[in-house]
C-alpha cells in the first residue's frame, strides 16, 4: 500500500492504494465519483476518460499512484457554481445521449478536443475524434450535433 | 491483476538500478499495453519502474538534419510537433494514427519501440527512415533493432533514452487499420533519402513484426512510380494469418498501401 496526495476535482484528496489500483477504482470505489464509468476496461471505449493535469487519458489504463501528484477532473467537477458546463448543456439541449452510459466520457473527450484543436470544429473532424469513444444507443449523430454547438459555446463563454 | 510494486525513479540511472534489484521487474511508460497485459494476468512484474515523467526521456528537437524524439515523448506531442510536422510530416501523421485521441495523450514512442507489437506504428517509421535508436547503454541502428515478435535488440534492463530520424527528401506512410483496435493490418513506410536511397517498411504483416520490403525497394530504386510495384510478388509465407486477414490478404495489402505511400509522395 502507498499513500497518495492529489487534486480531484479542485480538492485535496489522500489515498491509501495498492500499488495495483487502477485510477478509475480509486476514483469510483474510494471517492465514490460513479460518474467515471467502466466500460469495455480494456483501453476501447472511452467510458473511462477523465482529465489528468488537463488532458484526456482513460482512467481504466494508467494506475492511480502515477496520479499522485497530478490534478484529476472527473464528469463531477466540469459544472462551476451549480451551471452546467457548456458542454454538458450543449448534450442536453441537443439530445446527445439515450442510456447516458458514454456521455461523461465523451463529455470529457469532446472539452479535450476542445482544448487542442479549437472551438470551431466540422463535422469530420469530430467524427475523426471520437474514435476512442464508443456509444451503443445514439448513432453519434445527436453527440456530433452537441459537441459543435458545445464547442462554439465555450468560445463565447 | 497480481500485485505489483510501483517506483517512481528520478533519474534514468536511478529506473535502470531500481530495475536491477527488482525479481522480475519491467519498465512502465505509457502503460497501453503492459497495463491491460497485466489485467489479462499474461504479466505479472513483481516490480514497476516508471519512466513517463523522466524529464532526460521527453523533447523533441530538430538539427543539421536529423529531428531527435525522447524516449517518454507522447504521441500527441510528436504528431503535434511544429519541428516534427516540418522536417518530417509523414512522421507527425504517422503518430496521429496511432489509437484514439486518449491513447495518444499517454503512449510513447520509446514504450511503442521497446514492446514491438507487430501491428504497431512507430517501428514503420523508425525501419523506413533509418532511425537511430538510443540507449542509456549505446546506439542501435533500426535494421538490428527489431529482432521478431514482442522481442528487440535491447538487453535487459535497457532503457530507450530517444530515437534520432535522419530527414529524408520526402516520405509517406498508408495504413489499413483494424476497425476495432485501429492497430495496423498493414501499414507501409516509403522514404526515400537525401541520397536518393528508398526504404520501405512494412508492419502489421510480417509473422516476425516489421520488415523491409527488399523487392518494392529494389523496383522503386529504378523507377520511383507507384506502377513499378505492380510487377512486384509478395511471397504471402513469411506473413501473419489471422482472424483479421489472411496471409495472402496482407500480401496483397502491403502492395496496395506501398502504392498509395508511393502516390503520397507523388
Amino acid at each position: 500500500m502507498s499513500t497518495i496526495a492529489l487534486k480531484v476535482n479542485g480538492k485535496d484528496v489522500s489515498a491509501e492504494v495498492e500499488d495495483r489500483t487502477l485510477l478509475v477504482e480509486l476514483l469510483r470505489e474510494e471517492l465514490k465519483l460513479t460518474g467515471t464509468h467502466i466500460g469495455c476496461d480494456t483501453s476501447q471505449c472511452g467510458a473511462c476518460v477523465v482529465h489528468v493535469d488537463g488532458v484526456a487519458m482513460k482512467s481504466c489504463t494508467m494506475f492511480a499512484i502515477q496520479a499522485d501528484g497530478a490534478e484529476i477532473r472527473t464528469i463531477e467537477g466540469v459544472a462551476q457554481q451549480g451551471a452546467l458546463h457548456p458542454m454538458q448543456a450543449a448534450f442536453a439541449e441537443h439530445h446527445g445521449l439515450q442510456c447516458g452510459f458514454c456521455t461523461p466520457g465523451m463529455i470529457m473527450t469532446a472539452i479535450d478536443m476542445v482544448r487542442r484543436l479549437g472551438s470551431d470544429l466540422d463535422e469530420a473532424t469530430i467524427r475523426h475524434e471520437l474514435e476512442g469513444n464508443i456509444c451503443r444507443c445514439t448513432g453519434y449523430q445527436n453527440i456530433v450535433k452537441a459537441i459543435q454547438a458545445g464547442a462554439r459555446a465555450m468560445a463565447s463563454q | 491483476m497480481y500485485q505489483t510494486r510501483y517506483h517512481r525513479p528520478g533519474s534514468v540511472a536511478e529506473a535502470a538500478e531500481l530495475l536491477s534489484k527488482a525479481e522480475d521487474g519491467r519498465y512502465v511508460a505509457g502503460g497501453h499495453t503492459l497495463i491491460p497485459t497485466m489485467k489479462h494476468r499474461l504479466a505479472g512484474p513483481s516490480d514497476l519502474v516508471d519512466l513517463s515523467r523522466l524529464s532526460e526521456l521527453k523533447g523533441i528537437s530538430e538539427k543539421g538534419g536529423t529531428v531527435t524524439i525522447g524516449a517518454a515523448t507522447t504521441h500527441y506531442e510528436v504528431a503535434s510537433s511544429d519541428a516534427v510536422r516540418k522536417a518530417i510530416p509523414a512522421l507527425a501523421a504517422l503518430a496521429g494514427m496511432i489509437g484514439d485521441p486518449a491513447v495518444r495523450n499517454r503512449g510513447t514512442i520509446g514504450g511503442s519501440l521497446a514492446n514491438n507489437d507487430p501491428g504497431a506504428d512507430y517501428p514503420a517509421a523508425v525501419l523506413g527512415l533509418g532511425a537511430t535508436i538510443h540507449t542509456d547503454k549505446r546506439k542501435i541502428e533500426a535494421d538490428d533493432f527489431f529482432t521478431g515478435l514482442f522481442t528487440t535488440a535491447l538487453e535487459e534492463g535497457e532503457i530507450i533514452v530517444k530515437v534520432s530520424f535522419p530527414v529524408p527528401k520526402k516520405a509517406a506512410y498508408e495504413k489499413f487499420h483494424s476497425a476495432a483496435s485501429r492497430y495496423a493490418l498493414t501499414g507501409v513506410f516509403v522514404a526515400s533519402a537525401k541520397d536518393g536511397a528508398v526504404r520501405v517498411a512494412v508492419t502489421g504483416a510480417g509473422a516476425n513484426g516489421v520488415f523491409r520490403a527488399a523487392d518494392i525497394e529494389k523496383a522503386l530504386s529504378g523507377k520511383a512510380s507507384s506502377d513499378a510495384i505492380d510487377a512486384v510478388s509478395i511471397d504471402p509465407s513469411g506473413l501473419l494469418s489471422d482472424i483479421h486477414g489472411s496471409a495472402e490478404y496482407r500480401a496483397n495489402l502491403v502492395k496496395v498501401m506501398a502504392k498509395r505511400a508511393v502516390d503520397a509522395i507523388g
